[in-house]
């Protein structure tokens, strides 16, 4: 850039603010909102939608966990208890009636939640098209930065979860057999490699609840004056990771037979 | 002290702009950052070079003309600090600094580190005042504000709007600017007639401008330079959910 100076006819007395950038202003892309974006359209409705559905999956793992724990109360004790499931609020329902509309509310609050987080990931990647050469993280623990691809981690597991599990397609019983039999050979010792990425997935629930469940609070407004909503979110994580991993390590190691 | 500097060189819009890197002799420690690129610009200028454009007016730490990203944070490392006030004696001699200017699509580079923050006043523009008749200043008793609320509508209300906010989240969001400008007029009583439209005009302007949206990861107040704590976002939502 040699000979700019003189090419531009500025004389050499520079004082402070010269080096500034010029005044004129580049014309605004957007100067106003051409439409009214719809509630569900806006970044903060699309975030009201992750809380809700986000609650919504958090009570299903805990009635899921009290569920599971029922396996140290005998394998009768735990089949009993998925067959009234099947059967709640018989014979004024059908047959599974209950638990049907559990598991479509679940699809449905999984695929919502799924929708706005890609949606809300591809806004921030056009919020932002240059990338730093050096970005220095500078929040508090690192949950918050994994969310994205735990979420993808933990969706890979649910499917894997499903098939051993509620199909029992790659569970060695097979889909004709007891719930406790499914559960107590799918853990069995020599199938150590089930527990293990059980017990990895198990903990990125719990990593993804920490950020999550203080999350849900802040985006519907209800963490202004409640300070001990943090150690409450890892709290909650802790225990559903506990109760959670409990049942497949004790079939693991023998305890539950 | 000597430094090697790394500094994002753009000569327009939409020229392509690069890092390019500088020696830096005889640095004083007790220089500010803003100084040390001043000491950088004359000896650029006296070389018949470009010098490096970035914003600055007060020098003070008070106004929210200054900023860079600096080692990859928003206005360096020392927290609660402007780049203006961040002194040369929290470098180590002989190191290499990074400097590059906001990253986010809503504030497009003008030259080198300089960037427009127009989005943000026309956020302001949007619902960020109150409609009441301006006159000489009320009696401080004829409006009882509790004491809570008046520290907390403070806290808010020293947002500078330098835009470290949008620089450092990893969504490019501007939540916490709009998000200060809206609990510090939520929580007085002079506030309260445009409270709702006035979140829900803020927020809508916010998301056409193009930012990203808030995933509550804390990068914002972490390095806020007025400590802006992340409470006044809750409030925003709160406020934008009720609107809604």
């Amino acid at each position: 850039m040699a000979g700019y100076l003189a090419s531009e006819g500025v004389t050499a007395t520079i004082e402070r603010g010269a080096a500034t950038a010029p005044v004129s202003k580049p014309a605004s892309k957007k100067p106003t909102p051409g439409k009214r974006g719809g509630f569900l359209r806006s970044s903060n409705g699309k975030k009201v939608i992750m809380a809700v559905t986000g609650a919504v999956m958090v009570l299903f793992l805990v009635l899921h966990m009290l569920g599971n724990l029922k396996i140290f109360l005998g394998r009768d004790s735990f089949n009993e208890y998925a067959e009234a499931l099947r059967t709640l609020l018989e014979p004024i329902a059908p047959y599974r009636t209950v638990l049907t509309i559990l598991e479509v509310g679940l699809v449905v609050s999984v695929v919502l939640h799924m929708w706005a987080a890609i949606s809300l990931a591809r806004r921030a990647r056009h919020a932002r098209p240059v990338k730093y050469v050096a970005k220095k993280s500078q929040a508090q623990g690192y949950t918050t930065h994994i969310m994205r691809w735990g979420g993808v981690t933990i969706l890979l597991f649910v499917i894997w979860h499903l098939l051993d599990l509620t199909f029992g397609v790659v569970n060695p019983k097979g889909y004709d057999s007891a719930p406790a039999d499914r559960m107590i050979a799918g853990f069995d010792l020599s199938r150590w490699w089930v527990t293990l990425f059980y017990i990895v997935a198990v903990a990125m629930v719990g990593l993804h609840l920490r950020h999550g469940i203080w999350s849900m609070f802040q985006t519907l407004g209800w963490a202004t004056r409640v300070k001990a909503l943090r150690p409450l979110a890892a709290l909650v994580s802790a225990v559903l990771v506990i109760g959670f991993l409990a049942p497949p390590l004790a079939v693991t190691f023998g305890v539950i037979k | 002290m000597n430094l090697t500097l790394r500094v994002w060189r753009q000569s327009g819009p939409s020229a392509p702009g690069k890092m390019v890197t500088y020696r830096v002799e005889e640095v004083s420690p007790d220089m500010s950052f803003l100084e040390m690129l001043d000491v950088l610009n004359e000896r650029l200028i006296l070389s018949g070079d470009d010098p490096v454009a970035f914003d600055h007016d007060c020098r003070e730490g008070i106004c929210g003309m200054c900023g860079m990203v600096i080692n990859g944070v928003a206005h360096g490392e020392q927290r609660a600090t402007t780049t203006c006030q961040l002194h040369m004696r929290h470098f180590e001699d002989g190191a290499t600094i990074t400097i590059e200017p906001w990253r986010a699509a809503p504030f497009p580079v003008v030259k080198d580190l300089v960037v427009d923050r127009s989005a943000f006043d026309r956020i302001i523009q949007a619902g960020g005042f109150v409609s009441v008749p301006a006159g000489s200043a009320p009696d401080a008793h004829s409006i009882p504000v509790r004491k809570e609320d008046a520290d907390d509508a403070f806290d808010a209300a020293t947002c500078i709007g330098c835009g470290a906010c949008v620089a450092a989240c990893p969504n490019g969001s501007a939540s916490l600017f709009t998000a200060a400008k809206i609990t510090h007029l939520s929580l007085l009583p002079q506030g309260q007639p445009e409270r709702l439209t006035r979140a829900k005009a803020m927020v809508d302007q916010m998301d056409a401008e193009g930012f990203g949206g808030c995933t509550n990861t804390g990068e914002c107040t972490a390095v806020c330079p007025k400590g802006i704590p992340l409470d006044t976002i809750a409030q925003m939502n709160s406020d934008y959910l009720k609107a809604n």
